[in-house]
């Protein structure tokens, strides 16, 4: 019997996972997908949130809150990059600054330290590229950028670390069931598994209502709602240094303009209600309201865009997040409805939910749990001495797979020989960046399928894009003559 | 760290780089260093295994392995030394030296620097790529750059699909087209944007008309549909402004789509150099000897401006080899006059490489290169310097797909600027109705 | 009298050729630019010729195939036998450039020959 199944390698399920590790428990994670990382966590703005926006008195502001602080000190713990660049929410309008002073106020009562309303000439200091139309702008010092896929796999390579089991299997039912002693536990079937487990962590994104209602009398519904995104070249990267919001309006909430964590420079997302729960398209009108929107922000909006995406939010109805243990399904947990301010809200999250499973299942703290998770060395990032220093240790590191970002043989063996290490080319690309940049794959696709080919044991034909059917290499030539 | 000193490097071990390298060895220069960073000197000529390059330079029809060998053949006559899989990672100029520091990495020498008193710059161009044309839908596998399915096809033996959809005419995709039929896969067609072919003439004959494969002039990709391989492509017409036209979709179930939309100079260490750069071509500024605005760097090739033919390449490598060797052993020390020509394109033609000329440092003859934006036909090509007509040729076809260019003469030049009677000079490029 | 347009591939400048027929018979080949040319246009309307170039592959190589072309042209129909040919031949490393593969491919009188080297592993 598993002490803990949690559903869903996003950041969510796998920031509970690693909390979860430092307790005397038994836990598994279940992860439809071939990778962890794969759903909404891959998707979305990368923002961590200062926490001006959920009303008061809301979960979404309890753990943005926390979540904002929790990030700070964990990005050094666990490696992930992460920037503390602030936020800035524009008023295009003068009517706009009702609307700041309202904001303002929230995030005091929020517990949201540092904020405060700058006028037109500051924030063009600030900001020189900014829309002469910005009246003025709420600052939010603590608002920061974060990469979400290294934060994903920093806490699960953590969590593994600790002792946490990742199974690459979907989970197609979960049964209610009791033991002889009357103990509620529950039956989890996954592809040709089955599992008893004393409790389960639904944070299953979009789907986590499928799951809720297996095992729930008082039902959720979860709608995916679709946000696209431009990404821009990284000579654009400089042209903004903090995330601009624009005030939500009547017409809209509004499309954010941010550097990454990466330097690049990004723009999204829209929101429309998605087709399915795996309809991740992007579509002609979207883009195009992404960047015309967009260019609202700021003056002469570049347009450099090296790739667009779309992902999906889980909006629950209430739309607001349901955390903790639901009231008539006794050891099923719910981090349901994770939509914004999700990335930054997760963190807490996992605290709070592994406190509430370990208090149940009387788990004492592990002595032997590390903290501490090393990140991949990046030669681009690093300086020629530390990369001489790594070329030392390894050739490899000089050995350049991936030319537009700069990303070497060293690195990729890195992130496929790590704990959880990457299977897929999408693995390798989000772990290293390699076919992140400008030419997406164009040059890098080639090199880095044989080296996965290699490290797994498999043939180049076998290696895939994402799992699940996303072959490349379709045969050998004149096979068919 | 170590750091070691050259005359001259030579960024890239492709066409342009081979080609300068013999060419400023012939002239002298002995203590030459090609950086390369594949494992075989070549560059994308190894997987363009077609044949048509060469007529030009050696009177015959090449494929293109053969004539980077005829290439790497004179390298090696010539003992020059290279690096192979070996990166260069930065450069930049010391302005108290006036030499050029190369930073670059293998497995053997690990992170090592070299001081050079010339560079070339010769580090070819990338392709387009999806995210660069905005193309909705979802994001699969089986999207591939031409250049890579023709990597895939050509050196691994293997098919990267077999149900093809191509966008965009250029030179590589047509080439794909056939080499994917040969090879046992099914091209359905070529979608291009513009409303003529981006390609040449003699590869729409010989790579779609050949195999019945249709081209669709003013048509483009409107969505890519499924969620692990590509599963259907659906193509749409577009109107005068580019925008598809409501209706006109049609849906072709594929499962690839190859991508050949164009080429764009890799100028990472060119920006990083901090030489200006031309936005139209995206490749750096250059003067008649083919300098950029950084003293003793030289550009030729794909990264200088996209060429149609590899002879264009290699002529223009050795222009710039010889340039670079007169600029390391002092050659072109003669005294400069001031006079400056600037070269004006205008009414169809997009750029020239060239853009500047002193003509003090001009050969006796010097070739203009450039582009036109559009496809003309029977017109006239023009040439005014100071005003005056230099030349009008007479055109039966330009197009954007083929690169033109004018031979301009010193002896020509020199007299009518000497009878400007300033130092600043224009010469325009136009195209001009016949009368 | 009959008149064909066609764009000459024989080199890439590709001018465009026309030319008059008469019962078959070519009478007048303008807008060509060489010899060349107007080779190509009488050969392309009487009995055009292409050149194959495709892949073999190699045993024992650095790569898994050696490039190749038919040393002279092939008619144009007899591309596809050509290329399928090519399928059942494998040769061992090393392969040099020039080195032949097929003598008289398909009966066409053509040899196929290596385009590029690949050395033993």
């Amino acid at each position: 019997m598993k002490d803990v199944t949690i559903i869903g390698a996003g950041v969510v399920g796998c920031a509970i996972a690693r909390e979860l590790s430092r307790y005397d428990l038994d836990v598994a994670v279940f992860e439809k997908e071939a990778d962890v990382c794969e759903g909404t966590s891959k998707a979305n703005s990368g923002i961590v949130h200062s926490g001006y926006d959920a009303k008061p008195g809301t979960l979404k502001a309890r753990f943005n809150v926390e979540g904002n602080r929790l990030i700070h000190e964990l990005s050094k713990e666990l490696d992930f990059p992460f920037k503390e660049n602030g936020s800035l929410i524009l008023a295009l309008e003068e009517e706009g600054r009702k609307g700041l002073e309202e904001l303002l106020e929230r995030g005091n009562k929020n517990g949201v330290p540092g904020l405060r309303i700058v006028e037109k000439e500051e924030l063009k200091e600030m900001e020189p590229n900014v829309s002469e139309n910005a009246v003025c702008a709420l600052y939010a010092p603590t608002g920061g950028i974060v990469c979400p896929f290294n934060m994903t796999y920093a806490f699960a390579e953590n969590a593994a670390d600790n002792g946490v089991s990742f199974v690459f299997e979907g989970v197609t039912g979960i049964e209610k069931l009791k033991d002889e002693t009357g103990e509620v536990f529950y039956r989890i079937t996954a592809g040709k598994e089955t599992v008893d487990t004393r409790t389960v962590v639904n944070a299953a994104g979009v789907y986590a209502d499928v799951f809720h209602n297996m095992v729930c009398e008082k039902k959720i519904h979860i709608t995916p709602v679709k946000g696209q995104y431009c990404l821009m070249d990284k000579t654009a990267g400089g042209y903004v240094k903090h995330t601009l919001f624009q005030l939500p309006t009547k017409s809209g909430k509004g499309i954010l303009v941010t550097p990454t964590v990466h330097g690049n420079l990004m723009y999204g997302p829209t929101a429309d209600e998605a087709g399915d729960c795996e309809d991740t398209s992007t579509t002609a009108e979207g883009l195009d309201t992404v960047l015309s929107k967009a260019s609202l922000s700021v003056e002469d909006l570049p347009r450099k865009t090296i790739t667009s995406f779309a992902g999906l939010r889980a909006r629950e109805d209430g739309r607001d997040f349901i955390i903790g243990e639901a009231d008539d399904a006794p050891g099923f947990f719910d981090a349901a409805g994770i939509e914004s301010p999700g990335l930054t809200a997760a963190p807490a999250i996992g605290v709070h939910l592994a406190k509430l499973i370990a208090a149940k299942l009387n788990a004492p703290e592990k002595k032997d749990f590390d903290p501490v998770r090393k990140g991949i060395p990046s030669i681009a990032l690093a300086s020629d001495e530390e990369r001489a220093e790594l070329i030392k240790k390894d050739p490899l590191y000089a050995k350049v797979v991936c030319r537009c970002e700069l990303v070497t043989e060293g690195e990729i063996r890195d992130a496929i020989e790590r704990t959880l290490g990457a299977t897929t080319v999408d693995g390798v690309k989000r772990r290293t960046r390699a076919g992140m940049g400008r030419c997406q794959t164009g040059f890098c696709l080639a090199r880095t399928i044989p080296i996965l080919a290699e490290l797994l044991g498999k043939s180049t034909d076998e290696i895939e894009k994402s799992g699940h059917g996303s072959y490349y290499i379709d045969g050998e030539i004149k096979d068919t003559l | 760290m170590s750091e070691i000193k050259k005359d001259l490097v030579i960024i890239g071990g492709g066409p342009a780089g081979l080609a300068a390298a013999v060419s400023a060895a012939g002239e002298g220069v002995k203590d030459i260093l090609i950086i390369e960073r594949d494992i075989r000197l070549g560059g994308i000529l190894n997987q363009c295994i077609h044949n048509g390059f060469g007529l030009h330079t050696f009177k015959e029809e090449l494929t293109g392995p053969e004539y980077a060998d005829r290439y790497i053949d004179m390298v090696r006559k010539e003992q020059i030394p290279y690096m192979l899989d070996t990166m260069v990672v930065d450069l930049s100029f010391d302005e108290k030296t006036g030499e050029k520091i190369v930073t670059a990495m293998n497995k053997t020498e690990g992170l090592f620097y070299v001081r050079a008193r010339a560079v070339i710059l010769a580090m070819g161009c990338r392709e387009r790529p999806r995210g660069a044309l905005n193309i909705p839908g979802f994001r699969p596998s089986g999207i591939y750059s031409a250049g890579t399915a023709q990597y895939y096809t050509n050196m691994e033996g293997k098919l990267p699909g077999r149900k093809v959809v191509i966008l965009g005419s250029g030179d590589i995709g047509l080439i794909m087209a056939r080499r994917m039929t040969y090879e046992g896969a099914k091209v359905l067609c070529v979608a291009e944007l513009q409303p003529y072919s981006g390609g040449l003439k003699r590869n729409i004959v010989q790579c779609l008309d050949d195999f019945d494969i249709p081209l669709l002039l003013s048509h483009t990709v409107v969505d890519i549909k499924g969620k692990r391989r590509v599963e259907g492509v659906t193509i749409a017409e577009v109107d005068e402004n580019k925008k598809p036209i409501p209706g006109s979709e049609v849906f072709y179930e594929c499962d690839t789509l190859l991508l050949s939309c164009g080429l764009i100079p890799e100028n990472e260490l060119t920006d990083k150099l901090g030489a200006k750069m031309n936005p139209v071509t995206g490749g750096a500024f250059v003067n008649e000897s083919l300098e950029t605005d950084v003293p003793g760097v030289f550009a030729c090739g794909n990264v200088l401006h996209v060429h149609d033919l590899v002879d264009y390449v290699s002529g223009e490598a050795a222009a710039a080899g010889k340039n670079a060797a007169d600029h390391i052993l002092g050659k072109n020390a003669q005294e400069n006059d001031g006079n400056v020509i600037n070269i004006k394109t205008e009414n169809g033609v997009r750029y020239s490489v060239p853009s500047v000329v002193r003509p003090a440092y001009m050969p006796d003859t010097l070739t203009v290169r450039f582009r036109v934006g559009n496809e003309y036909r029977d017109k006239n090509l023009s040439v005014y310097l100071d005003g005056k007509q230099l030349m009008k040729l007479p055109k039966r076809i330009m197009a954007p797909g083929e690169m033109e260019q004018i031979i301009l003469v010193k002896s020509k030049v020199s007299e009518i600027i000497s009878e400007s009677g300033v130092k600043e000079h224009e010469l325009i490029i136009r195209v001009e109705d016949k009368e | 009298m009959e008149t064909r347009e066609l764009t000459c591939i024989r080199c890439p400048i590709g001018c465009h050729i026309t030319v008059e027929l008469e019962n078959g018979e070519v009478k007048n080949i303008t807008g060509n630019s060489c010899p060349r040319g107007e080779e190509y246009a009488a050969s392309e309307v009487t009995h055009p010729v292409r050149t194959v170039t495709s892949l073999v592959n190699v045993t024992g190589g650095e790569r898994p195939v050696v490039s190749v072309k038919t040393a002279g042209d092939v008619p144009k129909e007899k591309m596809m036998d050509v290329v399928a040919a090519l399928k059942s031949v494998t040769v061992e490393a090393p392969v040099a450039i020039g080195d032949v593969v097929v003598k008289d491919i398909e009966g066409t009188g053509a040899d196929v020959v290596a385009t590029s080297n690949v050395a033993k592993k």
